[in-house]
């Protein structure tokens, strides 16, 4: 295959693997959160636009009144989207097992495709929603001995990141910085290492950069760097024109892992010209 | 209110339901609790006494005074 074939803009790499995590084959590498949006309306075309295949979403109370409202099932399509149940919320290892086994039977009750992974989160405190590294670590071995491929939120700490490896996670998702913060990569050096760490004699294990996400810049940065995915959700949802946020969202993504893919010039101190310099013509004399 | 059966009419079995107590007839099955609750049909997946329960075995599920339930659905997520 020629170079030009493999790249087609708007697409994927053709020459590209897809992204493969918890044994899902994911054609798209943006992983979008399905929370803080105006009206379900708004974030199902947002999640259309941002051509995403697999979406995140949260395990609450049935509420026992007004139960003749929606559903956001009724918004999403779960022969097109594949659900993620997330355990955002829980601050011990135990109501984190609790909520992601209550996903899974939602999941199986639906007949989905998706029914044994979650995108694990246990929570240190209610101001920074930094992971628990503890109570993350604990959790993550007891759902992995449950079945579940985990998909497991953790901060940029390169350490935490190949323990939770070791035990089994089916992803590792590093944050750029707390959640809903857009405050996009905030160490990228940890990255780097986190990157480095995972794919050390196993190139294709999954690091998703998971929190924090500003813009589609950030998107483009965290892919450039080696990163399999991004799962955003405030940036697009609380953008001052969602649907258009969900479509740089994409492009970036796109962007991002074409330039990994491509291999960066190395950075220089000082300018190298791109015009020859042989052929210029003679100073008048 | 409570979960306590002394308050109860006879006929009845008071459980908690997503932290608020719910009464129901005593020999009541959960899917007997969920039909009575509008749940029926609805996406739901239900906890009882910190074990999942699946569908299928909703309507062989007894239920006792004091049990206690959460019946949870999807919502909008990060």
């Amino acid at each position: 295959m020629s170079h030009s074939e493999a790249i087609v803009p708007g697409k994927q790499d053709s020459a590209d693997l897809p992204l493969v995590v918890g044994g899902h084959v994911l054609a798209s590498r943006l992983i979008v959160g399905t929370g803080k949006y105006a009206t379900y309306e708004e974030m199902a075309r947002c999640l259309e636009v941002s051509g995403t295949d697999c979406v995140t979403v949260a395990v609450r109370r049935e509420r026992l009144v007004n139960t003749a409202g929606e559903n956001i099932l009724d918004h999403l399509d779960a022969s097109r989207y594949a659900l993620l149940p997330n355990t955002a919320g829980c601050y011990s290892a135990a109501d984190a097992v609790r909520v992601a086994r209550l996903g899974r039977e939602l999941l199986r009750d639906m007949g989905s495709r998706s029914s044994e992974w979650v995108k694990l989160e246990v929570l240190g405190d209610t101001k920074t929603l930094l992971p628990d590294p503890v109570g993350t670590l604990t959790a993550t071995e007891q759902l992995v001995a449950d079945g579940f491929a985990v998909l497991v939120y953790t901060s940029d700490d390169p350490v935490i990141a190949r323990r939770l490896k070791d035990l089994g996670a089916a992803s590792v998702m590093p944050a750029g910085s707390p959640i809903g913060s857009g405050q996009g990569l905030l160490n990228p050096n940890n990255l780097r290492i986190c990157l480095e760490y995972l794919k050390d004699g196993d190139p294709t294990y999954p690091v998703i950069v998971d929190a924090g996400v500003g813009t589609a810049s950030d998107v483009a940065e965290v892919m450039e760097l080696g990163a399999d995915g991004v799962l955003l959700n405030t940036a697009i949802a609380h953008a001052q024109d969602p649907v258009r946020m969900a479509g740089a969202m994409r492009a970036a993504c796109l962007a991002g892992r074409l330039a990994f893919l491509a291999g960066r010039i190395p950075r220089r101190l000082y300018a190298t010209a791109s015009s020859p310099d042989e052929g210029r013509i003679a100073r008048p004399s | 209110m409570g979960g306590t059966n002394g308050i109860n009419a006879p006929d009845t079995l008071t459980v908690t339901v997503n932290g608020g107590a719910e009464s129901t007839p005593v020999g009541s099955s959960l899917h007997d609790l969920i039909e009575a609750l509008g749940f029926a049909g609805r996406p739901i997946a239900v906890e009882v006494n910190g074990d999942v329960i699946p569908r299928a075995r909703f309507a062989g599920r007894h239920l006792v005074g004091g049990e206690q339930i959460e019946i949870v659905t999807f919502v909008g997520g990060g």
